[in-house]
């Protein structure tokens, strides 16, 4: 069946994460540096670096056992407990640090597993073209417009006490449409460039076109699908936890809202019991965001904001750069003279 | 037309997907958690609804899995859902008419509210490159990081409270009867004010940020070069040619993500007992309820459909290429 | 000759500021009459395309025009410095006074609306107090001029090919009848068929409505024959200009020499193609000197130093003028 007339091919060629890497491969290596120059990208990917060490160190730096119980029941923040305690009298700094691992485990592990699939779907898809891309595109299609939040939802309640391991399998399982898509439409159009025909032509193996040829000038998609699933993993993972879900005997931030919530944290009012998780969560989605954003700014620059657009003119005037009004930066001073006659500057 | 039938069709296969996908989740775990549930409850529930769960879970082991999917069919066909055990002896196609409609209101209501919204400050933050709207976009994407629910505990202890005019849970007055009269439609009003808030401040950054990027792309084709050549007053270049045009991604993009935000913005329904279809889930979830679960996931998935063909008729009117006779 | 009607002078375009800022245009001065077709022509990234856009004042960021007057002598009325203009006075002189029809034929019509809608709205703009029924009748006129029915008007561009959007688009350049149309490559994009049925068209319009023609394009094989005078520009710079069949019979300019033989004679003898060597200059290292001396055959000690400055050629006819060593200027026009 043919699905697709209101499908990212018509969303515009050449915007954000969709447009053309202009890079060739070999010029790529070059450019991966300067990728970190945009204040945006860098910012987030020392972020990510941050989270990534914590959940690294975080079981070990961590200052109590966050299971442990103590008599300090619901303290507010304090020296001796940074982000306060919980009713049982936990320390719940360390049940951050702690669960920081969880949940950046699950989201790369989701987030590669379904990058992985959307590669080999939308990939397979756009560049064998026929049948096999007709029921590639209506599987990812399916997959896409099926909720995904409440189909993980119920997947993993049926499994009793679910896993890290498994939570991040389900969500990796069920969340590769959109990347195939994207990746699908972008193949199709590099399949017709003429590097590519003239690979086909001399013969290349498929394979081999498709590794060397295709794939490096999808780099910059798959990054910022990779990215986009690890932002859609995290939320799932946190929410499955929240809702009580996923096996609350490992902690992740949002086993500390299950908590929180189910003690009527609010009533009671310890917002420290909640506030810290929900930050932390912000500011991990806050990361990997403006990484997506200096992504699509790297891909077409004509995204980036700010740079100069209000300019002083010669005779200090403030003109603004915009599209149809061109600012003339030093205006004659003289009124133009009737026809004919020389014009004096 | 054959654009709508051919999106029809597609929405048709989804949903049958989604329903045979609802078919075999169940049958796909070990273990059979739906048995123990029916011998637990042995004696309270009449010889069809047991009849009814064993088709929807798969329990007859003697029968083929062909035999079954044909049972399920026709059950469905029914209209028969089983019955909840949240509610018991309550049949499941009942509690999700109760809570469908108010979960339409909110949710449906203030996603499209939302992408309204989004889309306008996006025309504004693009056309005008460096205006306070473009200063804006790291608050938005640090608010659309944070998850719905979060959100919503937080707007509850800010906003609710003892003399607070903001309920902080549930979807009206305790005592109202639903009705619409003059005392329950205020009531349900004040009850969702809340809740909507919390999902337009999270969800609306999304759409300022591509409406954004779209006219920024759209700003440099020819035609915007054209209508600036024309002397055209700029509302009408900015509205008329620049926002018209990079609405058309939008709008399929909204299509497109639907399914991603209603799931998002169920969750805000728990955190305030907002008796709709997310909270349902939430409890039957925590009732280990599964036919209440699995006939909430296929009635969400196919609302879902239903506002995609909508986006759909949408974009048909919208963009006149599609409109081929 | 006749009045000017479009004079450029020492026009100055940079892309960015400062000292990142690049110079695509060099100081250009061009002189438009009343009625004429100026043919301008060069290789791609001479900087004409860049004029066109800098004197209208519609080149996107980050295009500045960093110095130069661009005067308009209007009908009636004194003339105007579009440099200098407000935005306000600027929607206002646009298309009324100098319209253009562009390139991208394909992608210059709105495609999410119809044709009417796209010619009524400016003149609804420019004419506020029209009534709607005589807008319409003068749509229906301006498509009847380029030869398409009247009844397309309530079509989508879409429906539309190639060469009757670009007709359409000629017929909305016209729709005020402006005293200036600026060209920039209008049938590029259209197979040589429709390219000559639009140019014959063209000339038959502009002998009945009278209005002046800026005709750019990298085909100057075109522009002998369609107008009354070339302008050539490299580097950014005009380097020749002389009436039209002056410049084919004998070129003053080298690199009008070169283009000149890149392209086949329509009449006359066989002539040699021999084209260019080298390639176009690279706008942010320009060379010293003349811009074109590292690939001009007939590069002497002098042309890498100075600038030749453009003028009447002092051992030639005063009606052209040239930038050349070769034929240094008897009164210079450039400052």
């Amino acid at each position: 069946m043919a699905i697709s007339p209101s499908s990212i091919e018509q969303v515009i060629p050449g915007q954000g994460a969709m447009a053309q890497p202009s890079a060739a491969p070999a010029r790529a290596k070059r450019r991966r540096f300067r990728f970190l120059a945009n204040a945006k990208a860098a910012t987030g990917v020392a972020i990510l670096a941050g989270y990534c060490l914590l959940a690294v160190i975080g079981p070990w730096v961590a200052p109590y056992d966050p299971d442990a119980r103590s008599g300090d029941v619901l303290q507010a923040p304090s020296a001796r407990h940074w982000f306060g305690t919980t009713h049982l009298g936990q320390d719940i700094f360390s049940q951050i640090l702690v669960g920081t691992r969880s949940v950046m485990v699950v989201g790369l592990v989701a987030g590669l597993l379904a990058t992985i699939l959307s590669i080999l779907i939308g990939v397979t898809a756009g560049y064998l073209g026929g049948a096999a891309d007709e029921g590639l595109s209506a599987l990812s299609n399916v997959f896409l417009v099926i909720p995904a939040l409440p189909l993980i939802i119920i997947v993993t309640s049926i499994v009793e006490q679910a896993s890290d391991t498994l939570v991040a399998l389900i969500i990796g399982f069920t969340s590769w449409a959109w990347g195939a898509r994207v990746l699908r439409a972008q193949t199709l159009s590099l399949r017709r460039r003429d590097y590519v025909e003239a690979a086909r032509a001399t013969g290349e193996r498929t394979g081999r076109i498709i590794l060397f040829e295709i794939l490096p000038n999808l780099t910059a998609i798959i990054a910022s699908g990779f990215v986009g699933t690890v932002i859609f993993a995290v939320m799932s993972e946190i929410t499955l936890a929240f809702i009580g879900i996923s096996s609350v005997s490992s902690w992740n931030w949002g086993t500390i809202l299950f908590w929180a919530q189910g003690q009527q944290a609010l009533a009671q009012g310890a917002w420290w019991w909640f506030v810290p998780a929900g930050l932390a969560i912000a500011l991990l989605g806050t990361a990997l965001a403006l990484i997506n954003f200096g992504i699509d700014e790297f891909v077409s620059p004509r995204l980036r904001s700010g740079g100069r657009t209000r300019i002083r003119t010669a005779d200090g005037r403030t003109a603004r750069m915009r599209v149809g009004f061109t600012p003339v930066l030093a205006p004659a001073r003289t009124v133009p003279s009737p026809r004919g006659k020389e014009v004096t500057k | 037309m054959r654009f709508l039938l051919q999106r029809t069709a597609f929405y048709l296969f989804t949903a049958w997907a989604a329903i045979t996908l609802n078919f075999f989740i169940p049958r796909l775990v070990p273990g059979d958690p739906v048995q123990s549930l029916i011998s637990r409850n042995q004696g309270r529930i009449s010889a069809d609804a047991i009849q009814s769960l064993r088709v929807l879970f798969g329990l007859d082991k003697n029968e083929n899995v062909w035999q079954q999917y044909l049972d399920y069919w026709r059950q469905l066909c029914h209209g028969d859902l089983g019955l909840s055990f949240t509610f018991f002896p309550t049949p499941v196609s009942t509690v999700i008419g109760d809570s469908l409609l108010w979960t339409v209101c909110l949710v449906g209501i203030t996603t499209v509210v939302s992408f309204l919204l989004g889309t306008a400050l996006g025309v504004g933050a693009g056309w005008r490159r460096g205006s306070w709207v473009d200063g804006l976009l790291p608050a938005t994407t640090f608010l659309s990081s944070i998850p719905y629910f979060w959100l919503g505990l937080v707007a509850i202890a800010v906003f609710t409270g003892p003399g607070s005019f903001f309920p902080s849970s549930g979807g009206y007055e305790p005592g109202l009867v639903p009705a619409f009269d003059q005392y329950f439609v205020p009531s349900a009003i004040k009850h969702s004010v809340l809740p909507a808030a919390t999902i337009l401040v999270s969800s609306m950054s999304g759409w300022i940020l591509s409406m954004r990027n779209m006219m920024v792309t759209v700003s440099s084709e020819d035609y915007i070069t054209v209508a600036h050549a024309k002397g055209l007053p700029e509302r009408r270049v900015a509205l008329s040619y620049a926002a018209r045009n990079a609405l058309l991604p939008n709008v399929s993009g909204f299509a497109l993500s639907l399914g991603f935000i209603v799931g998002g913005t169920l969750l805000v329904e728990i955190v305030f007992s907002y008796p709709g279809l997310g909270y349902q889930l939430f409890q039957a979830v925590g009732y280990k309820d599964y036919p209440l679960m699995q006939g909430i996931f296929l009635i969400i998935t196919i609302s879902v459909l239903v506002a995609n063909l909508l986006a759909d008729v949408a974009y048909l009117l919208l963009d006149p290429r599609t409109r081929k006779s | 000759m006749t009045d000017p009607v479009l004079e450029i002078r020492g026009l100055r375009v940079d892309y960015g500021l400062g000292d990142a800022a690049v110079h695509a245009v060099r100081d250009v001065d061009l002189t438009l009459h009343r009625g004429e077709v100026l043919g301008l022509a060069g290789e791609s990234g001479s900087g004409k395309s860049t004029l066109a856009y800098g004197l209208t004042r519609l080149l996107p960021p980050p295009g500045v025009v960093s110095g130069g007057q661009v005067i308009y002598h209007r009908d009636d009325g004194p003339p105007v410095d579009v440099l200098a203009l407000s935005p306000a006075q600027l929607r206002a002189f646009r298309w009324a006074e100098t319209s253009i029809v562009f390139q991208g034929a394909m992608n210059s019509l709105n495609p999410v609306h119809r044709i009417s809608t796209q010619l009524l709205d400016v003149i609804k703009a420019h004419e506020p107090r029209s009534t709607a029924a005589a807008r319409r009748q003068r749509a229906r006129e301006l498509l009847r001029l380029v030869g398409i029915s009247a009844d397309r008007l309530d079509g989508y561009p879409h429906q539309l090919s190639g060469g009757m959007r670009q007709r359409v688009m000629i017929a909305m350049a016209l729709a005020l009848e402006p005293q200036v149309v600026i060209m920039d490559e209008p049938t590029t994009a259209l197979d040589v068929v429709m390219q000559r049925q639009i140019l014959g068209q063209l000339a038959e319009l502009r002998e009945r409505l009278g209005f002046a023609v800026l005709f750019i394009t990298h085909d100057l094989s075109l522009l002998v024959e369609f107008s009354d005078r070339i302008a050539i520009m490299y580097g950014g710079r005009i380097v020749e200009e002389a009436p039209a069949a002056q410049l084919y019979r004998q070129a003053l300019h080298p690199y009008t020499d070169g283009l000149l033989h890149s392209f086949p004679a329509l009449r006359g003898p066989r002539r040699e193609l021999t084209g260019i060597p080298g390639s176009p200059p690279d706008l942010r290292a320009m060379p010293d000197g003349c811009a074109f001396h590292p690939r001009c055959p007939k590069a002497f000690d002098r042309c890498d130093k100075e600038l030749p400055p453009l003028g009447p050629p002092g051992d030639g006819d005063p009606g052209r003028s040239v930038a050349c060593w070769l034929h240094p200027a008897a009164v210079p026009l450039t400052r």
